[in-house]
């Protein structure tokens, strides 16, 4: 096991960032911790990179215990937190010497690792890291956390912020990283990004609300899922919530997701309800479930 | 003007030295639609929302927003849309309540008024037991949804919205959407800027931005159609690599 977490909790005074959290990576796996902001998330990268001390349970990293051998766990894990933590008034190529000579290693011992990544920023190497885009800080920040050849790589939401088209790289990037070995745990409130993980475990409030992998996960939701569309979304999904079947309604992008009470359901008879209430243009059909789905099923 | 347009905007341009950061942007947005305004980091929004609500001058086109005229009526503007911030920016210190009268009285609202809205404010978000507690305690999605109302607060005939969800957890995200539906629906525009393209999945008509212009407008549905894309995601990843 890369990552081992048992029990871990942690309060601040009267709040509950993490209750008794459990599960463990495996070597070379890309794990997701998927939830949303104030889920505790950063709480339990800061615990398991060793910043932060739990209340109760334990945890190894990379075969070491994140309170006895912290010392150990520093020199054997890259961290990438959400916040740019880089220094702003180094330059690109002075960020990356100082955490290479920090870990007592040098930019070309490693560079096979950062190469396809530095290469990117590499035109703006002596740009103070404060005037970098969001795109390059990030770049620059992946390459700090891998200079020193980590074992394991802990990414905290390393994609909020970023457009589309950064993002769909930077998954790539971790692709890529995951095929040289490297264990990486990755946080994102991000839905669509779990997708992209081995496995997953969705978070929120504190507590684990399951682990699977995507597949299995939306594989073990409970009911068929409909889309429905009219003319009217607001309508719609007031009309919905009145049915007295309804077990759950939700705005999905251009549809309303719904599900029904019944196992028995039939759309025909819910198409007649919200045309009696004068809905029009009205579509219902089945629609896979999303990770998404799932977790709103679960934290319901 | 047309009324049934309440942002009409053609060959909006904004120039900052050589750099052309908004380039000759033309399009409009109806009353009570829902508007999603998306480009990637650094394509523009930003210059070309700053420019609809008055606060930068274009360097060339026109734009009226909300029946006003961006070089010589900002003023104006200003009083009648609302604007949230991805940054929650409301006060932290000051309770709910506190905060409601704060936003009502800057947009110059009655002291009767302000208790009117600020009753039906807290009782619609279901906020009565915390209306007497500092913002700051509140959780996150409570927060986004009670600055989405005090955006709403002097009845603005647009409001909008940068990057509204972010972060939010899957269930106060859907409430927030029905809250944006609701708006809509009562004859309020709303503009959306985002780079999350489920986001844009909600709108009723969606523009992209690459490179200072506009590529791409039309709804969801459409969009995807011409793009031969399954998501909105896959629209902006052909549309942005070319």
């Amino acid at each position: 096991m890369s990552i081992s977490v048992s029990n871990i909790s942690k309060s601040y005074d009267a709040v509950k960032a993490l209750q008794d959290i459990s599960f463990e990576v495996k070597s070379g796996e890309l794990f997701g911790l998927i939830g949303p902001d104030g889920a505790g998330k950063t709480s339990l990268f800061r615990i398991l990179t060793t910043l932060l001390l739990a209340n109760e349970g334990t945890a190894t990293v990379a075969g070491f215990d994140v309170v006895k051998d912290y010392k150990k766990i520093r020199n054997s894990v890259g961290y990438m937190p959400g916040k740019f933590s880089l220094y702003q008034d180094l330059t690109v190529e002075e960020n990356l010497t100082f955490f290479a000579t920090t870990f007592g290693t040098t930019i070309q011992e490693n560079y096979d690792l950062i190469q396809e990544i530095y290469v990117q920023i590499e035109p703006f190497k002596n740009r103070r890291a404060g005037k970098l885009s969001g795109g390059m800080k990030q770049k620059l920040a992946l390459c700090c956390a891998l200079i020193h050849k980590p074992k394991v790589l802990f990414l905290d939401e390393p994609t909020t912020g970023v457009d589309p088209v950064s993002r769909k790289e930077f998954w790539e990037m971790l692709k890529r990283l995951q095929q040289k070995g490297i264990t990486i745990l990755v946080s994102t409130p991000y839905m669509d990004e779990a997708a992209l993980c081995d496995r997953i475990a969705l978070i929120q409030d504190g507590k684990i609300l399951q682990i699977d992998t995507p597949q299995a996960i939306v594989k073990h939701y409970p009911k068929q899922i409909y889309n429905v569309s009219a003319t009217n979304t607001y309508e719609l999904t007031n009309a919905l919530k009145a049915y007295e079947y309804s077990h759950s309604v939700y705005p999905f992008g251009e549809f309303v997701h719904y599900t029904d009470q019944r196992s028995d359901f039939n759309p025909t008879e819910l198409k007649a309800y919200l045309e009696s209430k004068n809905l029009s243009d009205l579509v219902i059909e089945k629609t896979k479930v999303t990770i998404e789905d799932t977790f709103m099923e679960l934290a319901k | 003007m047309d009324n049934d347009k309440v942002i009409q905007v053609e060959g909006l341009t904004k120039m900052f030295g050589d750099f052309t950061a908004v380039d000759a942007i033309t399009f409009d947005v109806k009353k009570g639609e829902i508007f999603g305004f998306l480009g990637a980091n650094g394509a523009g929004k930003t210059t070309a929302m700053k420019m609809l609500i008055g606060i930068s001058i274009p360097t060339a086109g026109t734009a009226n927003v909300a029946g006003f005229d961006v070089f010589k009526q900002a003023e104006d503007i200003k009083k009648n849309i609302g604007y949230m911030s991805q940054k929650f920016a409301l006060y932290d210190d000051l309770t709910v309540k506190e905060n409601i009268t704060f936003f009502g009285g800057i947009y110059g609202l009655s002291r009767n008024v302000i208790k009117e809205k600020s009753d039906v404010l807290i009782t619609e978000l279901g906020l009565q037991k915390v209306a007497n507690q500092l913002v700051a305690s509140l959780p996150l999605g409570w927060k986004q949804k009670l600055s989405f109302s005090v955006a709403l607060i002097h009845d603005p005939k647009i409001v909008f919205l940068d990057e509204p969800t972010g972060g939010v957890d899957p269930i106060t995200r859907r409430q927030f959407w029905e809250m944006i539906y609701k708006a809509a629906n009562e004859g309020t525009t709303v503009f959306v800027t985002t780079h999350y393209m489920d986001e844009a999945e909600y709108c009723d008509r969606v523009s992209i931005m690459v490179n200072g212009k506009i590529e791409a407008l039309d709804t969801p549905k459409k969009l995807k159609k011409q793009f031969n894309a399954a998501t909105m995601n896959d629209v902006f990843l052909k549309l942005a690599r070319g």
